[in-house]
């Protein structure tokens, strides 16, 4: 285990910092202002993003759990772990900015829909998660542990998902059925803009979560160093 | 097969036997659940028309708030006395113990639910006495007895284990709580029986999918 930064992830570095500028001008210069919600609407590009990455996030953390539990492999309960702080960064994220367009559009920082009562709950689950690897000392109880309730916790996020269509809500929907009057239509730019917002928010968040995974790695080093060097 | 049952019984007898001589349990959750329902009454200042729209909600805040009472015993009672070690040495699946602690959850929840429905009949003005309304209850409670004996399991070996329960298990179970909630706030308003049907749809599914899960995790959660 080298410990300096491998070439990839180097480059994966500059390339999300060269694409954050990029995506800067096309959100701001680029893409034309929308009718009906007008400069609010470019939080859009920042905020979808954030919210699907969240869900891979859990998503990674789910499927990391059940490989540790079946291979007993550390570096898969690393992963879910390193995708769980991600995730909630990006969760965290996505409802600040959520929070940022509602209050021009609807008028008020928070209201109790459905969707965004049901997403702040899923983010809990992962605040738990956190607190129960904390309240655990024998890393192979962590580890198990921690990936039993990767497991569990992924179990409501269709619930979340599907929110917007088992109630009336009034959470826009980008694609998907809908009643017509909340899809907003999107201009050949504004679509430009959103997908270069995706792909940059994917780097971002392999960047995030490779770096997140070897501090993890070398955390667990340390401490096997560590463990070794007081029983010599 | 039958050996299984029977060890799946046993454990529920011998916690239903510990708990009929000592009746510490039920009693503690029946006094707390009777003191949310009547803490809710006054908190919410309620009049008669905002009693009938916070009736169901009420209710399954009383249930899990109980339910959490019970459930943080099952595991950490065994902790305590060191009779897991025992139970785990038991030449059963390990599985036969889930089952076991999940009926004996939900008989002492069942019980617990069977006074608090008459009272808050009473108290509350408005008859909870539906067929279709036992039958949400006894969906939702299984429920969030078959998440919450798995996540009981966990968090009584955490080090914060009576603190660590519900805030492992409240966020988890919204889905069961959703779907018990709206079901019941549909069957007390009489609203059609397409939109309960959904309710009760997405509780049955929640209730098999997180017993299904639990037992497939359950092994990794009390290997030593």
């Amino acid at each position: 285990m080298s410990s300096s930064t491998p070439k990839p992830l180097q480059i994966l570095n500059i390339v999300s910092i060269l694409m954050f500028i990029i995506s800067l001008g096309l959100v701001f210069f680029y893409a034309p202002r929308e009718a009906v919600m007008g400069e609010a609407q470019r939080i859009f590009y920042y905020h979808v993003p954030s919210a699907w990455l969240s869900f891979v996030a859990f998503g990674v953390t789910l499927i990391a759990g059940i490989a540790y539990l079946r291979t007993s492999d550390h570096r898969w309960d690393r992963l879910g772990i390193a995708s769980v702080e991600v995730g909630i960064v990006f969760a965290v994220m996505a409802l600040l900015s959520g929070m940022l367009w509602a209050r021009p559009i609807w008028n008020t920082w928070w209201t109790w829909d459905p969707r965004l009562t049901t997403y702040t709950i899923l983010l809990l689950i992962y605040f738990a998660y956190l607190m129960l690897r904390q309240g655990i000392e024998d890393p192979d109880k962590r580890a198990r542990f921690g990936s039993v309730y990767g497991i569990v916790g992924f179990i409501s996020v269709p619930i979340t998902y599907f929110s917007i269509y088992l109630w009336r809500t009034i959470h826009p929907a980008v694609f998907g059925r809908n009643e017509s009057e909340t899809k907003m239509s999107m201009e050949p730019q504004m679509l430009q803009t959103f997908i270069f917002c995706n792909i940059f928010f994917m780097v971002v968040f392999v960047t995030l979560l490779w770096h997140r995974f070897r501090l993890e790695s070398n955390t667990a080093r340390v401490e096997e160093l560590r463990m070794k060097a007081s029983n010599a | 097969m039958k050996s299984y049952l029977q060890a799946i019984l046993a454990i529920a007898h011998k916690d239903l036997a510990a708990e009929i001589r000592s009746r510490e349990l039920v009693s503690a959750m029946l006094v707390f659940s009777l003191l949310v329902v009547l803490i809710f009454n006054f908190a919410l200042d309620l009049d008669k028309s905002a009693r009938e729209n916070v009736a169901a909600g009420v209710l399954w805040v009383t249930f899990t708030f109980a339910g959490t009472l019970g459930l943080n015993r099952t595991f950490a009672a065994e902790k305590d006395r060191g009779s897991l070690d025992g139970l785990l040495l038991a030449p059963v699946d390990r599985t036969a113990i889930y089952f076991g602690k999940l009926i004996s959850t939900l008989v002492f929840m069942l019980l617990v639910e069977a006074v608090v429905l008459p009272v808050f009949t009473v108290l509350y003005g408005i008859s909870l006495f539906n067929i279709l309304l036992f039958g949400v209850i006894l969906l939702g409670t299984f429920g969030y007895g078959g998440v919450g004996t798995l996540l009981a399991c966990m968090a009584a070996q955490t080090r914060t284990r009576d603190v660590m329960l519900p805030i492992l298990l409240f966020p988890v179970t919204v889905p069961v709580m959703l779907g018990a909630v709206r079901a019941s706030t549909g069957i007390l308003a009489n609203a059609e029986w397409g939109e309960i049907l959904t309710w009760i749809n997405i509780l049955v599914v929640y209730d098999v999918i997180f017993v299904a899960v639990a037992v497939m995790v359950f092994d990794y959660l009390i290997e030593e």
